[in-house]
């Protein structure tokens, strides 16, 4: 009986809140505008637009339009990417063409939880695109969390490149 | 502004028809009664074009508000969760596999090592069902190598956002390839023998287990389980893994890790284990048992680096006497990869399951080989190994060959 204890005090834990969900999308994208976001403008994954957010992914991305606030000179993306099992939100801003921020809105698997701390997603500042359309610079990964770590980086790649496809002179329309 | 102009349009050819019926050879001019007539029913033209222009654009709108809900619909499908998914969207596949040749003093052979399907299924956002399924050396049953074997099955619940609870079959977290052990995830086309003959990997367990962060960077591990029936006389502990097929639980064995990857590419764990009998009660000469385990496992841009010692301690008359009561091993991996496709490396290993006597039980193997990554989850590998073994261990020289894939 004694030796039976523990697995039952594994079980008396109390299920309360639901994880994985950091900051809302709605309250990145305020905070990312101080509060005051333009209207979102939608860039429509058609034609060569699609074929490289496909090469990018390596998948077709799960929607026929993605978002974005902002202009050509700063934007705000919220971009999903299946890890292992479940899609990672995350948050992305763009200036200049480099990242200046992303954050990891809501994880929802059942590893590879570390990528959204900021001691990993801090490597991501400042990176752009090559010609090639990588990362410009290495991006250390976490032990574990492989499939994860290789989720933000392809969509840390996926807001550069969409960031770019922005129509000059259109300001969130 | 559209029935500003439509309206002044017609406004215009009414100005322009009355001269032009004023001016008609041996006509007379329309009388103010015909004029008013003439007005009134281009008037009624003009409300039933307003009309007809209303109409229109309420259709354009509505097939807007359509082509809307469609592409939204089509989004929501893209990107179902489990609380919102149909069960297809909540169920996943995977799998890896992974075969070899070896050509080596002890054998020369072509094995299809392992093929391992994964089934993970979402009940809902904090309930979930993960099992892997596999097939060892191609052929099971009968006088074959192969086995059949459910490596993991367990469900796993999730507490609150930095703790969940599990409760199955687990990989248990003991060293670097226990729980990761994709073949594109490591160097070598075998597992190094270190984590094979001390930890011992591949090594799963039916009990359950506490998992969560206690502070970012920080993760912890900690289970009670089934644990080793050791049975053959050399106390060796790869041989007393029950693989969860009506094992004996006289004496559960508890397992627990602590684990920092506070800094990118760089992972630190240690892992200690407690067994009151490692025999279950079989053998009176052998008493409780501790595994300790540490390893680091760094990844800095190109450069590699992994390291583990393992040492298990066996009480009891029986393991002392062949010297098992002191197994122990450890391993140094530098690596580095020359591209993001190619990576190279070089191990130096040492373990002994015998470390307790005086004998040269010893044995020692050192690989060097190559990784090649056509694809980030296929991978070819080839390298060398020689072992240099105390006694008169016989030495196992050669090299191994390998392709392997995860999806």
């Amino acid at each position: 009986m004694i030796r039976s204890l523990p697995l039952v005090l594994l079980f008396a834990c109390n299920m309360a809140v639901a994880r994985g969900t950091y900051q809302e999308p709605a309250d990145f994208i305020a905070e990312t505008f101080d509060s005051a976001p333009p209207s979102p403008g939608i860039i429509w994954l058609r034609g060569d637009t699609r074929d490289t957010t496909t090469a990018i992914l390596g998948h077709k991305y799960p929607s026929l339009r993605v978002r974005y606030w902002g202009d050509p000179q700063r934007s705000a993306w919220i971009l999903e990417e299946i890890g292992k099992d479940q899609p990672i939100t995350v948050g992305l801003v763009v200036s200049g063409g480099r990242l200046e921020r992303i954050k990891v809105l809501v994880f929802r698997e059942s590893r590879g939880w570390e990528v959204r701390h900021p001691f990993f997603t801090d490597q991501f500042r400042e990176t752009g695109l090559t010609g090639d359309l990588d990362l410009d610079r290495d991006i250390d990964g976490i032990s574990g969390a492989t499939l994860s770590v290789r989720a933000l980086k392809k969509l840390s790649r996926l807001a550069l490149y969409l960031h770019t496809r922005i129509p000059e002179g259109d300001d969130t329309p | 502004m559209k029935h500003n102009v439509l309206s002044l349009s017609l406004a215009g050819l009414l100005l322009a028809s009355t001269p032009l019926q004023a001016a008609e050879p041996g006509g007379s001019a329309p009388t103010v009664e015909e004029l008013w007539k003439i007005i009134q029913q281009q008037q009624a033209e003009i409300e039933a074009l307003k009309r007809q222009q209303q109409s229109t654009e309420q259709k354009v709108a509505d097939v807007d508000e359509k082509a809307e809900a469609a592409v939204e619909a089509v989004e929501e499908g893209g990107t179902a969760t489990a609380s919102a998914g149909s069960w297809a969207d909540r169920t996943t596949i995977g799998g890896y596999g992974e075969m070899h040749y070896n050509n080596i003093d002890s054998k020369e052979e072509i094995d299809f090592h392992r093929f391992v399907l994964y089934f993970g299924h979402e009940f809902t956002d904090r309930i979930r069902m993960v099992a892997e399924v596999e097939l060892e050396h191609a052929v099971a049953g009968g006088d074959n190598d192969g086995e059949v074997e459910l490596e993991q099955g367990y469900v796993e619940f999730d507490l609150n956002e930095r703790h969940s609870a599990k409760a199955g079959v687990y990989l248990l977290p003991v060293g670097i390839l226990n729980q990761t052990h994709e073949p594109p995830t490591f160097y070598g086309v075998e597992r190094n023998p270190v984590e094979k003959n001390i930890i011992p990997t591949t090594w799963w367990a039916g009990g359950a287990e506490m998992v969560g962060e206690i502070a970012p960077g920080w993760s912890y591990n900690f289970g009670v389980h089934e644990g080793l029936e050791i049975t053959s006389g050399n106390y060796a502990v790869r041989g007393g893994r029950q693989k969860s097929s009506e094992a004996n639980a006289d004496h559960l064995a508890t397992t627990g890790r602590l684990r920092w990857t506070g800094i990118p590419g760089v992972e630190i764990a240690g892992s200690l284990q407690y067994q009151s009998d490692i025999t279950q009660g079989n053998d009176s000469s052998a008493d409780d048992a501790w595994l300790f385990e540490t390893h680091t496992d760094i990844q800095r841009g190109p450069y590699g680096l992994r390291a583990l010692y393992a040492r298990w301690d066996l009480n009891g008359n029986g393991p002392e006497a062949v010297g098992a009561d002191e197994q122990s091993g450890f391993y140094i991996e530098p690596s580095y990869k020359l591209t993001d496709t190619i990576g190279i490396f070089a191990r130096y290993n040492q373990w002994d399951n015998q470390a307790g006597n005086g004998s040269d039980t010893r044995q020692r193997q050192y690989d060097v080989g190559v990784n090649y990554w056509p694809h980030p989850d296929v991978v070819l590998k080839a390298d060398i190994q020689s072992q240099d073994n105390d006694g008169d261990q016989k030495n196992d020289n050669g090299f191994n060959l390998g392709v392997g894939f995860q999806f």
